[in-house]
């Protein structure tokens, strides 16, 4: 079975479908629901046997690379700072196929935003590289 | 323990035991590497063994074992040399208290050579007795990852000398970073940190100590009311007062005052004893509202004077300092204090979040909100993202 990572963005991707506020500025009882959805989500996929892992990243980003021999570590918050990619978190998962991904994947852009409206989330998926050749 | 047939030595029993056949191994001066090692195969042969040889002292029986594997492991290295080996006569198990093996073995796992996040795993493994898996669950990490960090650990401590006495505080800090981290994880890890604590004031009379296991006790006893059933946190002065453990409470206070009777005004309460004093006005407290700020400031007043210059060296302090200044002399001043610390920790998700808590206080909810907003930027834990995220959805609809 192959793994998928669906990963989800603060920023970056293509022009949202429905341009939303930061969920701070939600009315309570809409952010309530968006979080009880994600708990649903994780609940319903560890019940089909296709969950593996679940994170949430800080959108605090530091690129880092080498300095060169005796130099210290360069590093710098990217060019772009304010509108470049930026992931959020992700889903791992263990489907049957990349249908079943993309239907996933779907599902969890339509977790409820403000008004209980849809958010239409663009979602990132990708697919993991297995470690073993494959068979046949 | 000691005489009790092996079919009535629960799972408890045998953790208790552990750690003091261990302590028995390294006092004799065997490598604490190769001693738990050989404690690890002696458990293994007493699952096979004890079921149909059950022993009249398993105490006796662990030792005499791992004595025996730690002499083969020896045997086989030194065969090469081919050096006269050392043997050993049956051991007679120390007459010693269960605490100062505790004690002893707490010195050898926090060892100021390892890092912390060594010592409490090695604390864990050999002083707590639980098993690699479990540790390696209870900070979510891969087994084999915390197996390596353990024998790494144990390498570092090859042939250092452990007789010396070590430093108790560096022994309590480990375990009050065992109990934070309990929280969060699938093993009760501040159950353990309690228990261990419990077992190290037996071994000595240091009131830090009682401060700590007081401190423990009295925030552990607000754990059910901290989540509501959805797992979402509840702040101190919203949280069911009902579900808190009163004999929890009782004994932290039982503590407490034990370890601040023995103080005097050369010898004041360190930082334990005062924040367990802290919880404990919290714990008092039948609602929200009869909360003794005073009393509290008062106590925080205490645990900045710890240091030379708190805002530096101690910048938690001085915010929880805020609050209760905040709750005492009014928001406005609370605020004043926390812009003290805007250079220090302005960058930290908490100053935000108390912050909008003293702007709330102040019946300032658009300042508390973009506060608690700013806070959530910052979070690095879920449920308190979540949290701030609610408290500024909350704010900003007044």
């Amino acid at each position: 079975m192959p793994k998928y990572l669906l990963l989800k963005h603060y920023r970056g991707g293509p022009e949202p479908h429905r341009p939303v506020p930061p969920m701070d500025q939600w009315a309570p009882e809409d952010v309530e629901a968006h979080m009880a959805f994600l708990r649903h989500v994780s609940e319903l996929l560890e019940k089909n046997g296709e969950y593996v892992d679940a994170q949430a990243l800080t959108p605090a980003r530091t690129w880092v690379r080498y300095g060169g021999p005796d130099a210290a570590a360069v590093t710098t918050d990217g060019p772009l700072p304010e509108t470049s990619d930026l992931v959020a978190g992700w889903y791992m998962i263990d489907v049957e196929s990349h249908e079943r991904a993309v239907e996933l994947a779907a599902y969890v852009s339509s977790e409820p935003g403000p008004g209980g409206e849809p958010l239409y989330e663009w979602i990132d998926v990708r697919e993991v590289m297995s470690e073993a050749p494959s068979e046949g | 323990m000691i005489d009790e047939p092996v079919q009535r030595l629960d799972e408890g029993a045998l953790r208790t035991l552990v750690p003091r056949v261990l302590a028995g191994l390294v006092r004799r001066g065997e490598d604490f590497d190769a001693a738990e090692d050989a404690l690890q195969e002696a458990l293994l042969e007493a699952l096979r063994v004890w079921p149909e040889h059950p022993p009249r002292d398993p105490r006796a029986w662990l030792t005499t074992v791992a004595t025996r594997r730690v002499v083969d492991a020896r045997r086989r290295e030194a065969a090469r040399h081919r050096r006269e080996e050392t043997t050993y006569a049956e051991p007679r198990p120390a007459a010693t208290e269960e605490g100062d093996d505790t004690l002893f073995l707490l010195f050898c796992c926090c060892h100021p050579d390892l890092a912390p996040a060594s010592q409490v795993a090695l604390t864990l493994r050999a002083v707590g007795g639980l098993t690699t898996r479990e540790i390696a669950d209870a900070f979510y990490v891969p087994e084999a990852t915390m197996a390596q960090r353990i024998s790494r650990a144990k390498r570092t401590l090859r042939g250092r000398r452990l007789d010396q006495p070590g430093d108790l505080a560096i022994g309590l800090r480990v375990l009050y970073l065992v109990y934070t981290a309990g929280h969060a994880g699938r093993v009760d890890l501040a159950g353990e940190a309690i228990r261990l604590a419990r077992q190290l004031t037996l071994a000595t009379e240091e009131p830090e100590a009682r401060g700590l296991l007081a401190l423990m006790l009295l925030n552990h006893a607000r754990l059910p009311a901290r989540l509501d059933p959805e797992g979402r946190i509840v702040t101190l002065d919203r949280q069911d007062r009902g579900l808190w453990d009163t004999r929890e409470i009782a004994e932290g206070v039982r503590v407490l005052q034990s370890a601040l009777a023995v103080q005097t005004e050369e010898r004041r309460p360190g930082r334990y004893q005062i924040e367990a004093a802290v919880a404990a006005l919290h714990d008092d407290a039948a609602s929200a509202e009869e909360t003794d700020w005073p009393q509290i400031l008062a106590w925080y007043d205490d645990l900045v004077a710890l240091t030379e210059d708190p805002v530096r060296q101690d910048p938690a302090a001085m915010l929880g300092r805020a609050v209760a200044v905040g709750h005492v002399l009014g928001a406005a001043a609370g605020l004043r204090e926390t812009d003290r610390l805007r250079e220090v920790i302005g960058d930290r998700h908490r100053w935000h979040a108390v912050r909008g808590h003293l702007y709330e206080l102040d019946g300032d909810l658009p300042a508390a909100a973009s506060a608690y907003a700013e806070a959530a930027r910052r979070a690095t834990n879920v449920a308190e993202r979540d949290h701030l995220v609610r408290q500024a959805a909350r704010a900003r609809v007044g």
